[in-house]
């Protein structure tokens, strides 16, 4: 089975993508509204605890960090998978990934976007958050670079900007498509105003390939150090069960995990949302989902590292944190996590489940949630059993300011994704015709030399309407 | 202000290691505890919120774990009370632990604060910069004693911490601090400065005794002392001289002691040392000795 039929015309191409950006289904506005009403809910939480003070968060002296600096993690992760497969995949030159990585890379900037409000949202005092940004300043009061948590501010927003930055240079082409295919009005004025004059010239495209390809290969490193950073708040400090040597490597790992299942989800909601089955075939599912399971099964391996090197480190507190997640109030959610970490994502390896698209959609949602629960396991085992018996506290629990919060932040994201996917193509259009085109010639190539039987090609379609290109 | 301002003045904005290239000259200020006069009556709690300004966050708030207290007693039992031949109260009394912040010389707390709102200053103390926390916490997710305390309300104006007039005995020496801010013991360092000054108008340094700390001066026992480490004539001094514990090491002769002990050495050296410090072995170098219970009975 192909990957994408290898006869679509440019033109329908062209007409497809455009219409998911004025004629979605129903469910488009469904989830739209239901996110608005999470985020409301968020913004109602925030505000209450913005005006009490954060102890309506049910922190405590002891639980100092709590679902906040988890779920921040959990975006932070989200963010990943959008670079592996806009920028890696990209460099692999595996085609596959065309159709579906601006979605993706759509996907790391609005999950960046996400974990920064999760910093706003966790500060005792939000309004001096600059304070934490090395600006220049005539008193020579500098932040602290020793900090963890600076290079994570700095590793953040190096990493949001720059793709920023890849998600709108990889789209200009298609803005020029949006542009000369608008009827006059504030859609065709946003789309010339963003296309900057792109008329595909040669020189245009040479520029733009470079251009592209360099910032590819700059934010592959800013995606595995961004999370090595966050790592780094935990590697880097003094408490058992944090200061762990693999944890950044197990990190990144958690992290493209979480996000390629983020992107199983996706692929099939905006391949029903839009109409997009044509595009998002399939075969390209069956490929995610072999990756997604590959990554799993890194990231079992990295956190059964983990817990072997806590048990056989003979660091005593380490350990009873360990057995804590094991038996301790926590348990139900440790052994959740590992459940939806380690097992269920075996189900990817039955081959009839790889295109399976309700238990690939209800696989993905556990995974997602294995994987939240497995940062939150990070967090807050260590403050209910730290190193200090007399501050142990095993009854401790997030209040429901925390879980609104949580929450909306779901709905925050789907939110801007949804109005992504409205206002720019979420589908690459002019990737997906060099796609159809270089599959197309290769077909042509083993028919020609006898290796393929011809079965149904039409190639002159394809170069009928190269013109629209 | 530049960057390069920036780096060339790196040494002046954060040592490596405060314990080595600091030489804490003249002052090194310490303490000692002696668990064998602690009675565990919280005179020094009671002191330090009246010095301090700490807000009395009320039942509510601490049951929900938000108490403020920067000086707390701890309680312990011998053995565990959930199994047989373990004793409760009130059949056996317990064993009392002033905590409070250790001070550290290598402070965990420290080094992790994205906006350096805690530092070291000369003389040894781990200060905080109310100003300047932007409440991330970090600090007292990092702090092995967990002895930071955290503003979870805005309490100057929370009606149940200082009813009216209540607020007319607050120490004008000290700030009072809004919501969102980390705060923590800080050795009274109102007091020290005062001394400090005294001395410096004086042309002398200070004495011992010329300061007390607000807990050291409520303690009927006389638990704790506190004074200049490099000061030789003070107690403070001789007493972790006695105890053979020293500020820049994280294992001192007791437990070097007690571990020839339990590998069958003899008890010839050490033995009868009291002196230890709480965590020593995570190497934060703390600046409170404690000495350790002697008498049999618990109070």
């Amino acid at each position: 089975m192909k990957d994408i039929c290898e006869d679509i015309a440019w033109a329908k191409i062209n007409k497809d993508v455009l219409k998911s950006l004025e004629n979605p289904r129903k469910l488009y506005w469904v989830i739209l509204f239901v996110a608005i009403a999470m985020v409301g809910v968020a913004v109602g939480s925030e505000i209450y605890q913005y005006m009490d003070g954060m102890g309506v968060s049910n922190k405590n002296n002891t639980h100092v960090w709590g679902l906040y600096i988890a779920t921040f993690i959990f975006w932070i992760g989200m963010s990943h998978s959008g670079t592996l497969l806009s920028a890696i995949l990209h460099l692999m030159h595996a085609d596959w990934r065309k159709p579906i990585y601006r979605f993706a890379e759509a996907m790391t900037t609005f999950s960046l976007m996400t974990a920064g409000l999760f910093v706003a949202v966790h500060l005792g005092r939000v309004w001096q958050i600059y304070y934490a940004l090395p600006y220049p300043n005539g008193r020579g009061i500098w932040p602290n670079f020793q900090s963890p948590l600076l290079w994570d501010a700095m590793a953040i927003f190096t990493y949001l900007s720059s793709s920023i930055l890849f998600l709108y240079v990889g789209m200009i082409p298609d803005l020029a498509i949006c542009r000369d295919n608008m009827n006059p009005g504030w859609r065709k004025k946003l789309y010339t105003a963003f296309s900057l004059g792109w008329e595909g010239t040669d020189r245009q495209w040479r520029n733009f390939r470079v251009t592209y390809l360099t910032i590819a290969c700059f934010l592959i490193p800013l995606a595995v150090s961004v999370h090595s950073i966050v790592a780094s708040d935990f590697a880097m400090s003094q408490q058992p069960g944090w200061h762990i040597t693999s944890f950044p490597p197990y990190f990144v790992a958690g992290a493209l995990y979480s996000g390629c299942a983020a992107i199983i989800t996706l692929f099939i909601i905006l391949r029903y949302v839009f109409r997009f089955e044509e595009y998002m075939t399939l075969p390209i599912l069956k490929k995610i989902v072999r990756l997604t399971f590959a990554i799993a099964m890194v990231w079992t391996y990295l956190n059964l590292i983990e817990y072997a090197s806590v048990w056989y480190g003979h660091d005593q507190a380490s350990k009873d944190v360990l057995i804590q997640k094991a038996i301790g109030p926590y348990a139900p959610f440790w052994w959740t996590m590992n459940f939806c970490g380690t097992i269920v994502p075996l189900i990817m390896f039955f081959k009839r489940f790889q295109t399976h698209i309700p238990v690939l959609f209800a696989v993905s949602l556990l995974l997602n949630m294995g994987m939240w629960l497995e940062r939150w396991m990070i967090v807050a085992p260590t403050f209910s059993h730290g190193y200090y018996p007399w501050t142990w506290d095993h009854d401790q629990w997030p209040s429901l300011v925390q879980w609104g919060i949580v929450f909306g932040s779901f709905g925050w994201f789907t939110l801007l994704f949804m109005v992504f996917c409205k206002v720019f193509p979420s589908v690459s259009m002019y990737e997906v015709k060099e796609m159809v085109y270089h599959r197309s010639q290769a077909t042509k190539k083993l028919v020609a030399s006898g290796k393929l039987a011809t079965a149904g090609l039409n190639a002159d379609n394809l170069n009928a309407d190269r013109g629209a290109h | 202000m530049s960057v390069s301002n920036l780096l060339e003045n790196w040494s002046d904005f954060r040592h490596t290691h405060p314990v080595d290239d600091v030489p804490h000259n003249p002052y090194k200020w310490a303490m000692s505890i002696d668990l064998d006069a602690c009675s565990g009556c919280n005179a020094c709690s009671v002191a330090c919120y009246a010095e301090n300004n700490l807000p009395v966050v009320g039942k509510e708030k601490y049951a929900h774990g938000h108490s403020m207290h920067w000086m707390r007693i701890e309680r312990y039992w011998d053995e565990d009370i959930s199994t047989e031949g373990g004793r409760d109260f009130p059949d056996q009394g317990a064993q009392f632990l002033p905590m409070m912040c250790q001070q550290c010389e290598a402070a965990p707390c420290e080094t992790v604060c994205p906006v350096g709102a805690t530092n070291h200053t000369p003389d040894g103390i781990n200060s905080q910069i109310y100003n300047r926390c932007i409440g991330s916490r970090y600090c007292e997710a990092n702090c092995p004693y967990k002895v930071r305390y955290f503003n979870w309300y805005d309490y100057p104006t929370t009606d149940n911490v200082w009813p009216a007039e209540m607020n007319q005995q607050l120490n004008p020496d000290v700030s009072v601090r809004g919501k969102g801010v980390m705060e923590k013991c800080t050795f009274c360092i109102q007091r020290v400065t005062v001394a400090k000054n005294n001395a410096k108008n004086e042309g002398r340094l200070v004495h011992d005794g010329d300061v007390q700390t607000a807990c050291q001066q409520a303690c009927p026992t006389s638990a704790i002392s506190f004074g200049n480490l490099v000061d030789p004539k003070s107690k403070v001094h001789r007493q972790w001289q006695a105890q053979q514990v020293e500020l820049n090491k994280d294992a001192q002769t007791k437990d070097k002691a007690e571990n020839n002990e339990e590998g069958g050495g003899s008890k010839e050296e050490g033995g009868s040392l009291r002196g230890y410090r709480i965590f020593e072995e995570l190497r934060p170098y703390p600046s409170v000795m404690y000495l350790e219970r002697v008498r049999e009975s618990a109070v």
